[in-house]
């Protein structure tokens, strides 16, 4: 994903002049080739998250489309008022990007781990917030963010995550993507590094002949509520994410068929407790503990049917 | 006996001589819009207000006064803030900055940000001085469907560039502003509390290390923060050097003295490849005697009486 993300932003600093790549001293082995072909377009704030979110607010109120780039904690829960008062107060056109999503970055800990961050960011006035579940939608999404006047949050994996799809989607900011439809039993609606998982769960319980949904919420503000609640209208509905089970897509969920007053037959949110990891692991192992795996979350889904 | 008018006309450069032509020109305007102007060519007032006080103090007794009326009006807080930055704002508005107040969004304009949001009143009046809005708009300061909140805002009054409110912002967005074009000069006008922030530092290190050298730091260093004296708070002096050895150039200077601020801000930057900083030595509350260093004023709006006395005070 994140080569992905390199190549497009060389593409951009040719495409448009106005482009502005910030980092805070992270993107080893990612920034190089950028840094060698436009050494005027990049900079390296240090490790000073707080100064790079307000520069790169500085930088936008000057007409420039800023990139902002650091690990999802020091992205988002560190310059956090810098992001609420400096980028979406003046409603500018700067992307944070915070890699290492939800458990990626495994044994690095808790500091590391980007639990809150879509909460965070949904909370913040003007910000749109997006995860994408494979290099393909983050293209998508990034050619779409060059046209966005206001602040952008995009959550990225680290690296070697499966796609998803096979080619690029046909994706639109604000729209769930149906990624898997074989049937009406349920439908999973999912986000980020976790869609893929979700497919897995659903070829699972299509071998014990539950026939149901996959959904890349890849936009979780502004939600596409009306796939959600014409979804909730007809079926069992699960919410799966890298998250905090506060604040994340479920939340999200949950409170648009709250508001519109829909129940549907089933809902259930899968997602992180609302605690720090305690036991020390690699993502997979992690994933496994709070139990987000193909087969825990297929074998919850199917006792609630 | 019907020419009398113009050989009064053609004497009175005469009788001042000692005016530039410059100067003169006046006389010439209003001889044109008829004879009642003649008369006031003569009165020795009209020549002691082109000639002998200072325009500039005179725009800074005038903004003091729509501070103190903003204040009162609004019964808010934060008026000794306000009265410390006026000499620097009108130095900066009146004669530093390249602006055009008819024109606030012009491109290349040099930049200011008033990073010490909670002094914004001096900001506002400041602005209408200078001709970005109508007076009107002061009465909406800091009260019920007004447009003007008590920590400054973009986009709430014409000229204003940046938000803030929370401290130690403005530096970081300053030096943005800067790097993003580096042919004009970025102003950011900040507290002496404000100093205590660590975003601030972090902005400091960068503009040193990225040779920022049109990023124009303004410390208005009045000596007083929210709950007591700089010194005993969280002292942070030897400000200078501290500048200095994140690779700054530092000037210090007395912030009520326009003459000196102005000479100061003269040949920008200080030192070539360096951003630069000017160290202004103010006094919280400066201009009003009762509200001279006191801690009190950063937080009391002045009574009817208190309004009456200040604005004797101007008189």
């Amino acid at each position: 994903m994140r080569k992905t993300f390199v190549e497009k932003l060389l593409l951009y600093a040719k495409k448009y002049p106005s482009l502005m790549v910030v980092t805070g001293d992270l993107g080893y082995s990612v920034f190089e080739p950028f840094m060698q072909k436009f050494p005027e377009k990049f900079i390296n704030a240090g490790i000073a998250e707080q100064n790079m979110m307000g520069m790169s607010a500085g930088l936008a109120l000057s007409g420039k489309i800023v990139f902002a780039y650091s690990i999802t904690p020091f992205a988002t829960v560190r310059p956090l008022e810098q992001i609420r008062v400096d980028i979406c107060y003046h409603n500018l056109p700067v992307r944070i990007i915070g890699t290492g999503a939800g458990l990626s970055y495994g044994t690095l800990g808790p500091t590391h781990h980007g639990t809150e961050d879509l909460a965070l960011m949904r909370a913040m006035p003007n910000m749109a917030v997006c995860a994408p579940a494979d290099k393909y939608e983050l293209a998508k999404i990034m050619d779409a963010s060059m046209k966005m006047k206001t602040p952008l949050y995009i959550r990225i994996g680290r690296s070697q995550e499966p796609d998803v799809h096979s080619f690029p989607p046909p994706l639109k900011i604000g729209k769930g993507l149906e990624v898997y439809s074989k049937g009406g039993d349920f439908a999973i609606i999912s986000c980020g590094n976790m869609v893929h998982t979700a497919l897995q769960a659903a070829a699972i319980l299509f071998k014990e002949g539950k026939k149901g949904k996959v959904i890349s919420m890849h936009t979780i503000k502004p939600l596409d509520s009306a796939l959600v609640l014409s979804l909730a209208k007809k079926m069992p509905l699960f919410t799966l994410e890298e998250h905090s089970i506060i604040g994340g897509l479920g939340s999200a969920v949950a409170e648009t068929l709250a508001d519109a007053g829909v129940c549907p037959p089933v809902f259930e949110r899968f997602a992180l407790p609302d605690a720090f990891q305690k036991a020390v692991g690699k993502h997979e192992f992690l994933r496994m503990k709070n139990g987000l795996t193909p087969e825990a979350v297929a074998k919850k889904i199917i006792k609630k049917l | 006996m019907h020419f009398w008018p113009f050989s009064r006309y053609f004497r009175a450069p005469q009788k001042a001589t000692y005016l530039p032509y410059i100067i003169c020109m006046p006389y010439y305007k209003n001889y044109l819009v008829g004879r009642a102007n003649l008369i006031k060519l003569k009165s020795p007032t009209f020549y002691m207000d082109r000639t002998s006080v200072n325009p500039l103090s005179s725009h800074a007794k005038e903004i003091r006064r729509k501070i103190l009326k903003m204040i009162h009006a609004s019964k808010s807080a934060h008026i000794a803030s306000a009265l410390s930055t006026v000499e620097l704002l009108v130095s900066l508005y009146f004669k530093i900055m390249r602006i055009d107040p008819k024109n606030p969004s012009m491109q290349g304009r040099d930049i200011l940000i008033f990073s010490k949001g909670h002094g914004c009143s001096a900001l506002y009046a400041t602005l209408v001085q200078r001709g970005y809005e109508n007076e009107k708009i002061l009465q909406e300061f800091s009260t019920d469907g007004g447009k003007l909140w008590g920590h400054v805002t973009s986009g709430s009054m014409k000229g204003i560039e940046a938000t803030a409110g929370s401290l130690g912002h403005g530096l970081p967005i300053g030096l943005g502003m800067a790097l993003a074009n580096k042919k004009r000069n970025v102003f950011v006008l900040m507290g002496d509390g404000e100093c205590d922030e660590g975003s601030v530092w972090e902005a400091i290190l960068f503009a040193g290390h990225a040779r920022a050298s049109n990023l124009i730091a303004i410390i208005d260093f009045n000596k007083i923060q929210s709950l007591g004296n700089t010194a005993e708070v969280l002292d942070i002096e030897p400000l200078a050097e501290k500048f200095r050895a994140a690779k700054w150039a530092a000037k210090e200077v007395d912030g009520h003295s326009i003459p000196h601020i102005c000479a100061a801000l003269q040949k920008l930057p200080f030192e070539e490849g360096k951003p630069s900083v000017l160290i202004a030595h103010t006094t919280k509350g400066k201009g009003i005697s009762f509200m001279e260093n006191s801690l009190a004023w950063h937080y009391t709006p002045p009574d009817d009486k208190q309004l009456e006395g200040a604005l004797g005070e101007l008189s």
